[in-house]
């Protein structure tokens, strides 16, 4: 039987001792003892209550120190744990296990614990996609600070109807971030931690929506201190994105379609804003959107290459989102007018006729953007157009 | 239900004792030993309850397992320490002071003040108490006495007076605190007591503390498969361990009663209960 020796010097449990008699211990071979000493006076009576509570065996060394036989509960709290899958994104599995819950991914995991329910989208094929991680690191580096990133200070005039239109349609866009924020927010709650790139890709998606908020009520503020107006019909449609529970749906819904047609949007205000400060938060809100619709695309690709099933489901939400639509107005048509007068930029037929035709064609800007995202998901060109034109008349 | 069922009473001295109990008890059923519990508010209603025979076993503080036996001698019935937890054994308390007290040896405590735990706890009262005693401290003789009185009836399983007279040592207000010898060091790290502002002047001998004690009206064959089943739990099973964290043990223990021969001569020598068992502590009011 060995025993091995370990001088504590003076150091005392108040003070850390424990530390290096648990590193003796487990250095200890099987069957062996370890011999403290220390000139702490009050080493044996804290070893002592140390020893009892961890279960090792104390007892007085005859001739100097004390001697303890370790207990095996250490070593059976480990009995039964398992790793979390392995740390880097190839190692993902396919369906990791409730009881892992907030565990970091790789790590070694203690058995017992809750099995928490509410991951309850636990699937990589319906939750995966490769590019997650790249996604990921290019949006964290995209971040940008709302407060310098506009120069809020540049100076324009604009005519107080013109800048009435400016407002309605900032009023319109936070209406929709602010849906747009909600929805990968409650998603990201119900992701299992195990495939963390998603969940840290929907928590930047929506840390993004929180300052295109920011940014286009900053906008509508900058001259005045009254926002538009919001339409029940608009409402009704963001509504029924809300109301879509399924992962792959949801996601289907706002980021393919509804940001993949807010990105014609944004390119038609960068276009035709009438003064820098409008421009610039669109432009910036962009490239955002891009990112989020290529995540929305990415990953259905994926799952659509699995799934044969796939792109019923798609349509079906469609045309279900459609039917539960048809019976309300649609856009806000404040906003498709403000839309036009704020293309227009001033008060002639001319210019109306111009600003009507700009926004024709972001209308069709944002059809022919459906169209090609609907063929990447493997769709026929026909079908494509004609789910295209079901999509809401409120473009989100 | 009482014909098919251990009952077995344990004392609430913390809102975690539901959550353990309720937790053995789920796993001693899927056991398949048919079994629940009660819970009282101090030690003394359940040791009558055991030897009466409303219960069939008790988890017993120390001083409740010595109640249990003299009340059963009374009653002409036994009772018995059937297991106990690993951390049960060979426990030990100090008399502590503060590091530049003048004050280095028990004999140096005459005419001091020092500070105690609950009138029943047996680890920072009684035994403490009988400590002092042999060195010729008693009090009224050459010490004064502070009580603690925090969780009275629950034996001191409540750890608030023994805390309350540390802190009153940290304080000043006493030349001397009694407690567990753990608690010294968790007192320590909780910051009760600042590190190297205390020295332990004394150490009593080791003693045992819980028992989980049956009496002799008991199902026989329920309780014998009790006993077995809490030796069976094991520290390696992610059902039990956490219950088994929180109720304090790696493993339970076959009972012994070779420990409790200090606190059997502190409650003679304080006279806490008579020989029948009956309460005669002046001042204990659970």
């Amino acid at each position: 039987m060995t025993t091995a020796r370990l001088d504590l010097d003076r150091l005392g449990f108040d003070h850390g001792a424990h530390l290096l008699v648990d590193r003796a211990l487990r250095a200890l071979p099987g069957g062996g003892r370890l011999r403290v000493t220390g000139s702490d006076p009050a080493l044996g009576v804290h070893l002592r209550g140390w020893c009892r509570e961890r279960g090792h065996v104390f007892a007085v060394d005859p001739v100097a120190g004390f001697e303890i036989e370790p207990g095996p509960a250490e070593r059976q709290r480990l009995t039964g744990a398992e790793r979390a899958g392995g740390a880097r994104p190839e190692e993902i599995v396919r369906h990791p296990p409730a009881h892992w819950g907030l565990a970091a991914r790789g790590a070694l995991v203690e058995a017992g614990g809750p099995s928490p329910g509410w991951f309850d989208l636990a699937d990589r094929d319906v939750l995966w996609a490769d590019l997650a991680p790249r996604l990921y690191a290019h949006a964290a580096a995209a971040q940008w600070d709302p407060a310098t990133a506009v120069a809020w200070n540049a100076s324009f005039e604009l005519a107080d109807d013109i800048e009435a239109a400016v407002v309605q349609v900032m009023t319109y866009l936070v209406e929709n971030e602010q849906a747009a924020l909600v929805i990968p927010a409650r998603l990201l709650s119900r992701v299992h931690p195990h495939f963390r790139e998603v969940q840290q890709l929907l928590a930047v998606q929506a840390a993004d929506e929180a300052r295109h908020v920011e940014v286009f009520t900053r906008r509508a503020l900058l001259r005045g201190s009254a926002m538009g107006t919001s339409s029940a019909g608009g409402r009704a449609s963001l509504a029924s994105l809300l109301a879509e529970p399924d992962f792959t749906l949801a996601s289907f819904l706002l980021s393919v379609l509804g940001e993949g047609s807010f990105l014609a949007l944004l390119a038609f205000l960068d276009e035709h804003a009438p003064d820098p400060v409008t421009r610039q938060v669109a432009r910036l809100a962009r490239v955002d959107e891009a990112r989020h619709v290529a995540f929305g695309v990415a990953h259905l690709e994926h799952q659509a290459a699995l799934d044969p099933t796939l792109r019923g489901r798609l349509r079906s939400s469609i045309e279900r989102r459609h039917d539960a639509l048809a019976n309300t107005a649609g856009l806000n048509a404040d906003v498709f007018d403000a839309l036009v007068v704020l293309a227009a930029g001033e008060w002639t037929p001319a210019a109306i006729a111009r600003g009507y035709r700009a926004v024709q064609a972001m209308s069709r800007a944002m059809d022919d953007g459906r169209r090609q995202r609907l063929a990447r998901l493997g769709f026929p060109p026909d079908e494509a157009a004609e789910l295209s034109a079901l999509h809401t008349r409120n473009f989100m | 239900m009482s014909e098919q069922t251990l009952l077995m009473g344990a004392v609430a001295y913390d809102p975690k004792v539901v959550t353990i109990w309720e937790g053995f008890r789920g796993w001693l059923r899927d056991s398949g030993l048919p079994f629940d519990f009660v819970l009282y508010s101090n030690y003394e209603r359940q040791v009558e309850d055991l030897v009466a025979g409303r219960i069939s076993a008790a988890w017993n503080s120390p001083l409740a397992w010595l109640r249990a036996q003299r009340l059963a001698g009374a009653a002409e019935r036994t009772v018995r320490a059937a297991a106990m937890r690993d951390t049960d054994r060979d426990l030990t308390s100090v008399v502590v002071v503060r590091a530049d007290s003048d004050v280095s040896s028990l004999a140096d405590l005459r005419g001091r003040t020092i500070a105690v735990g609950a009138v029943d706890s047996p680890q920072a009262t009684l035994i403490p108490l009988a400590h002092l005693q042999s060195a010729g401290l008693r009090q009224g003789a050459g010490l004064t006495v502070h009580r603690y009185d925090v969780g009275v009836g629950l034996h001191g399983d409540h750890v608030g007076g023994e805390r309350a007279a540390a802190a009153a040592l940290a304080a000043g207000k006493v030349e001397a605190a009694c407690m567990i010898d753990a608690n010294h060091l968790a007192f320590i790290r909780e910051g009760t007591l600042a590190p190297d502002a205390t020295r332990i002047l004394s150490q009593t001998a080791p003693y045992d503390h819980c028992n989980m004690t049956l009496v002799d009206t008991a199902p026989e064959e329920l309780a014998t498969r009790f006993i077995d089943l809490l030796l069976a739990m094991s520290y390696a099973d992610p059902q039990v361990r956490p219950l088994l964290d929180l109720e304090g043990l790696r493993t339970w223990q076959v009972g012994r009663t070779s420990g409790y021969a200090q606190l059997d001569a502190a409650v003679d020598q304080s006279g806490f209960y008579d020989d029948r068992g009956r309460v005669t502590a002046a001042e204990y009011a659970p």
